[in-house]
């Protein structure tokens, strides 16, 4: 897979095909496979997806620790805010449901992880459905999805442990807001705009997870991430360019990953995890864990 | 090299891809080299697979990988119950096992009849995993390929052949690792096939005369 975004940008370009095009090609090269056997993994994980998102909106799942669960279905049945009634809250409710999903030991697409899984398919989905756009064409734009967070872990990391939650649910951001400017006609150098706008506004953003479970920020971080994810399409979509090229900006994430103090990456030493109410919900929720087997 | 399918997947039981579906794909790739599920098992858990494993149920996608169940395998929830029903004596350990270590690590000593064998790996994150010492011998094994390790005497031609009975299989080596603790001491293989080994494969390389043991890690990713 390519290892900057740049060089899959200016082939596309040259080519006049979008960045989902040369993706898949050289993912057939690599893997030994073909495109189609390629897009029919990833017609598979469009499926898991949405079943997730269908399963998360019922609300009747709680995290094994019962910190978290019943929050995306207060998106569809809750007062109305600003955003009533738009697709953008369709894509908060679907990226809570997701993460309410996962948190509850339920089947997701680790997309590009586990903690980060409920951003992609949210904007993705949520588009789609807002839009009316075919299987077809949310299928390319996962592949395009896969282009940008290959190249996030060949350069920084997708790992929490290892770059904090900028480098999970940022990526997502990034990844979503990239695939949704390819599905909705933006040129390939606009999908590099979007991902950079969507990885900016991410950087620096801890891993500080309760009793270090994947449940509480991680849950609501998905909601965030999805919305700075829609910001960033809009903006890039609107014409709007970031002047820090992609790749750098990627790079940066995985700089700021790398000198993050270890109590930010997912240890449960510092921030929110580390507030006097983070430490108290973690040490009752644990403490009942270990009774509760299973 | 990052595949496409590793970022968007693997379709898995949550909740995170580094400490549940990489934890489980480790305990995949450790009970190949005793040749099937282990009737003991010790796992070391280092770093942040120590302190935050539990709540991740890094335990039980361990346990769950060792008995055979793949990430997306929702008996992972309750793979602990049924280790215990089957009588299999696993026990965890924490541990530090070194400042340079990654924080996703776990070492895992296992015995299965008379076979026993040893395997360190982490869990890089999205779900990848890499297997860095086997048995003592360093190797780099990312389970994205299907793999043959074996322990064989120092002997002249061996590579060739390894690499002629696999070509006469019609398997192509997609990499091939070398690797011995001194000169005349038993030489560590890891050869990585675009192709799927059968077991005629893994038991012509197990009856030369030369080759102590060998065993196929199947892939586990996408």
């Amino acid at each position: 897979m390519y290892r900057n975004l740049a060089e899959a940008i200016r082939d596309a370009e040259a080519r006049g095909v979008p960045l989902s095009t040369v993706a898949l090609e050289l993912e057939a090269k690599d893997q030994g496979r073909t495109v189609e056997s390629i897009r029919d993994a990833l017609r598979r994980a469009l499926v898991i997806m949405r079943e997730a998102v269908a399963r998360g909106l019922v609300g009747d799942l709680y995290s094994s620790s019962g910190l978290v669960g019943g929050d995306a279905a207060k998106m569809v049945n809750g007062p109305p805010g600003p955003l009533a009634g738009t697709m953008f809250r369709d894509v908060l409710a679907r990226a809570l449901a997701v993460q309410e999903v996962n948190a509850a030991m339920g089947v997701i697409v680790a997309a590009p992880t586990a903690g980060g899984a409920g951003v992609l398919p949210a904007v993705l989905t949520g588009i789609a459905a807002s839009r009316g756009i075919d299987d077809e064409r949310v299928i390319d734009a996962l592949a395009c999805a896969g282009l940008i967070g290959a190249v996030v872990a060949e350069r920084a990391s997708l790992s929490g442990a290892e770059g904090g939650c900028q480098a999970e649910t940022g990526a997502a951001a990034g990844m979503a807001a990239g695939a949704a400017v390819e599905m909705l006609g933006g040129t390939p150098t606009q999908v590099g705009h979007a991902t950079a706008l969507a990885q900016q506004g991410t950087l620096g953003l801890v891993c500080d997870p309760l009793g270090g479970l994947v449940e509480l920020p991680c849950v609501f971080r998905n909601a965030t991430g999805a919305a700075i994810a829609m910001a960033a399409i809009e903006m890039a979509m609107a014409g709007v360019t970031f002047a820090i090229p992609v790749d750098e900006v990627i790079d940066t994430m995985g700089e700021i990953g790398r000198n993050m103090d270890v109590r930010y990456r997912e240890t449960a030493g510092g921030g929110l995890a580390a507030t006097p109410t983070g430490r108290r919900l973690a040490k009752e929720r644990l403490y009942e864990l270990k009774r509760s087997p299973g | 090299m990052v595949s496409l399918l590793d970022i968007i997947g693997p379709v898995m039981v949550g909740p995170s891809s580094s400490h549940t579906a990489g934890a489980c794909r480790l305990g995949l790739l450790a009970r190949c080299l005793v040749g099937g599920t282990p009737e003991k098992a010790t796992i070391e858990l280092h770093g942040s697979f120590a302190r935050t494993g539990e709540g991740h149920g890094t335990d039980k996608a361990i346990v769950a990988g060792l008995m055979g169940f793949r990430p997306d395998d929702e008996r992972i929830r309750t793979a602990l119950e049924i280790m215990e029903r089957e009588g299999l004596a696993y026990n965890f350990e924490k541990t530090t096992l070194g400042d340079d270590i990654h924080p996703n690590t776990v070492r895992i000593s296992m015995e299965r009849g008379d076979r026993h064998a040893q395997m360190t790996g982490a869990s890089l994150g999205a779900g990848r995993v890499l297997v860095s010492d086997i048995d003592g011998y360093p190797v780099e094994v990312t389970g994205s390929l299907n793999t043959i390790v074996l322990v064989a005497e120092d002997v002249k031609g061996s590579i060739a052949r390894i690499a002629g009975l696999l070509a006469d299989n019609n398997i192509n080596i997609a990499t091939l690792r070398l690797t011995r603790k001194e000169r005349g001491g038993d030489a560590f293989m890891v050869i990585e096939v675009d192709d799927q080994p059968g077991e005629n494969v893994r038991d012509a390389i197990r009856s030369l005369d030369w080759v102590r043991w060998a065993f196929r890690l199947d892939k586990v990713s996408a």
